[in-house]
């Protein structure tokens, strides 16, 4: 139970931070590719009896790079490049999955996390993953921000923008990967958005969306854990569950943004100065 | 470029001359995926100018800027700013794009955004300091947006965003000056506001190159004025070049020219925005009916 909350706050602090830029930049779907293709790197480790982590590693960083090479030099739609890579990656992975004889056991372990079953090692791992991403978010974050807000204009000013364009979809990806075992490939894009959606809803300011998310991240993290173990539910969808939970509350109660105050209001908005 | 005078100048440039012109463009050939959007443009900006670059939607407007700021590589010629060949010193000019291509909803205050105007001030790894959030105070002061700091940029009107992006721009006290279209969409009042604190930049000695539709402006506010349509038709003084001769071609036939008080007004048709003629022969193309 230690190890497995440790993993999962691991998983959910990275995710939660990096969970901001991929809202703010609309790259969801992106990391669902990623942790989706790299099904296919964790079966062939499996099958070979290698690390399932590194396999999928070892899969998540070309494929991320992919994505952002073909979308830039094909001349087609982000989406569309996504759409190659996670279908490919995530076919190979059944296919290699389907010679293992206790195959839907094993599958389902990969594709919905077990974190209960994690062992110190991984714990350690999923730590230093998580460390090292966010050690260069903190570096970069000024450049991050200003080419997520604005590429051109952070080329203009000398930011090395295409570095940072292939960085974030790297990042992302090795994110899904160092929190597949906590919450597993289909589940992974949630604790990716949620909690950053979330804090979008009550902070204005990125750095203030950040703390939030984080802090969502690790309350939904460490609840959907006690409440999986207590209830005996499958882990990573508890914690998906509770996540859920609060961004619908923010959804409906935010100060701000909520829905409920603002049927509360239901009167024209405060008078604002005319426009220039 | 080498200059024997050595004039000194009123911002703190440093030990670099401040001599010579702010921009010169010889030659210059730019497009995209191999095509040629500008053909064979020459010009010269000197210091102190406010030069207005006016042509119809696709004259590569802002592909010249693009090229000036080295975001575009040039085909043939070359380009030098503040006396230097190849990409311009980042921290020497100041740019702000057209408001259509700015992400309006991403959640960043006034002062985040005149603050990420310092970045090129700063190196990759380099939090920004309190000597550049003061820069970025005084650049909102100038625009007169420092009351509104604190609001989300999405929360702004048209003339208020146009005057975020200049703060921005000028926030790290550039010499060279780049607008694409800060007048579009904007009111006489606001463009006058606008052009005001253009011309208090001007008297602290920076240089200002800008593009617009608006031909009013240029002939009453700029030094010079850039006709150009792919090809530079004209450059020069506005009350020179800004003939219908000139406009003509530079607009082509969507062009309706109406003379008032004495200035140059131009409309044009907005439903060809590729509307300029063709200069290379277009390869023959495949029959698809067989």
């Amino acid at each position: 139970m230690q190890r497995a909350l440790l993993a999962a706050s691991f998983a959910a602090l990275v995710c939660s931070v990096v969970g901001v830029f991929v809202v703010l930049r609309g790259m969801a779907f992106m990391g669902d590719a990623v942790a989706h293709s790299s099904l296919a790197g964790m079966s062939v480790a499996y099958f070979f009896g290698g690390s399932i982590f590194w396999g999928a590693f070892a899969w998540a960083v070309p494929a991320s790079l992919a994505i952002t090479f073909i979308s830039r030099h094909a001349q087609l739609r982000l989406d569309t490049a996504i759409g190659i890579i996670f279908a490919s990656g995530f076919a190979v992975g059944i296919i290699l999955m389907s010679r293992v004889s206790n195959y839907t056991a094993d599958l389902f372990g990969l594709l919905f996390g077990n974190v209960l079953g994690v062992s110190w090692g991984e714990v350690l791992l999923i730590g230093l993953v998580a460390g090292g991403v966010l050690l260069v978010i903190v570096a970069l974050y000024k450049e991050l921000l200003f080419t997520a807000y604005d590429a051109t204009m952070s080329a203009a000013s000398g930011v090395p923008v295409r570095f940072i364009q292939y960085l974030l979809p790297l990042l992302v990806g090795i994110t899904t990967v160092a929190s597949l075992k906590a919450v597993g490939i289909v589940l992974v894009l949630a604790l990716l958005v949620t909690p950053a959606a979330t804090a979008a809803l009550l902070a204005r300011r990125v750095p203030g969306i950040m703390a939030i998310s984080v802090v969502t991240g690790f309350v939904s993290t460490v609840a959907g854990l006690y409440l999986s173990f207590h209830a005996n539910l499958p882990t990573g969808p508890s914690i998906v569950v509770v996540a859920t939970g609060l961004f619908l509350a923010a959804m409906l109660f935010s100060p701000s943004k909520g829905v409920v105050w603002q049927a509360w209001r239901a009167s024209p908005l405060p008078a604002d100065d005319a426009a220039v | 470029m080498s200059s024997e005078s050595t004039l000194e100048t009123k911002e703190s440039a440093g030990a670099r001359p401040a001599s010579g012109p702010a921009l010169v463009v010889r030659d210059l050939w730019a497009g995209y995926n191999g095509k040629p959007v500008l053909e064979a443009v020459s010009f010269q900006v000197d210091r102190g100018d406010m030069v207005g670059i006016i042509g119809p939607n696709g004259s590569g407007k802002s592909t010249l800027i693009k090229t000036v700021l080295g975001l575009v590589k040039p085909m043939r010629g070359e380009v030098s700013v503040l006396g230097r060949e190849g990409a311009p010193e980042r921290h020497l000019v100041g740019y702000a794009p057209q408001t259509e291509l700015v992400d309006w909803d991403f959640p960043v205050t006034v002062s985040d955004v005149a603050l990420m105007g310092r970045y090129s001030r700063r190196g990759l790894f380099r939090r920004t300091t309190r000597e550049d959030r003061e820069a970025a105070d005084e650049s909102l002061e100038l625009v007169k947006m420092f009351d509104l700091r604190d609001r989300l940029i999405g929360e702004l009107s048209g003339g208020q965003r146009r005057r975020v992006l200049l703060a921005r721009a000028m926030a790290h006290n550039p010499e060279l000056l780049l607008l694409d279209e800060p007048m579009a969409g904007l009111d006489a009042t606001a463009q006058h506001q606008l052009l005001d604190i253009l011309d208090e930049l001007r008297a602290k000695g920076a240089t200002v190159v800008l593009s617009t539709h608006d031909l009013s402006c240029v002939s009453s506010r700029c030094d010079k004025a850039a006709c150009l349509n792919r090809r530079l038709i004209a450059f020069g003084k506005p009350s020179e070049v800004l003939n219908e001769q000139v406009l003509g071609e530079t607009f082509g036939t969507h062009l309706l020219m109406v003379h008032l008080d004495g200035q140059a007004y131009a409309y044009q048709h907005h439903t060809h925005p590729d509307g300029f003629p063709e200069v290379d022969p277009l390869p023959e193309k495949p029959d698809k009916h067989d």
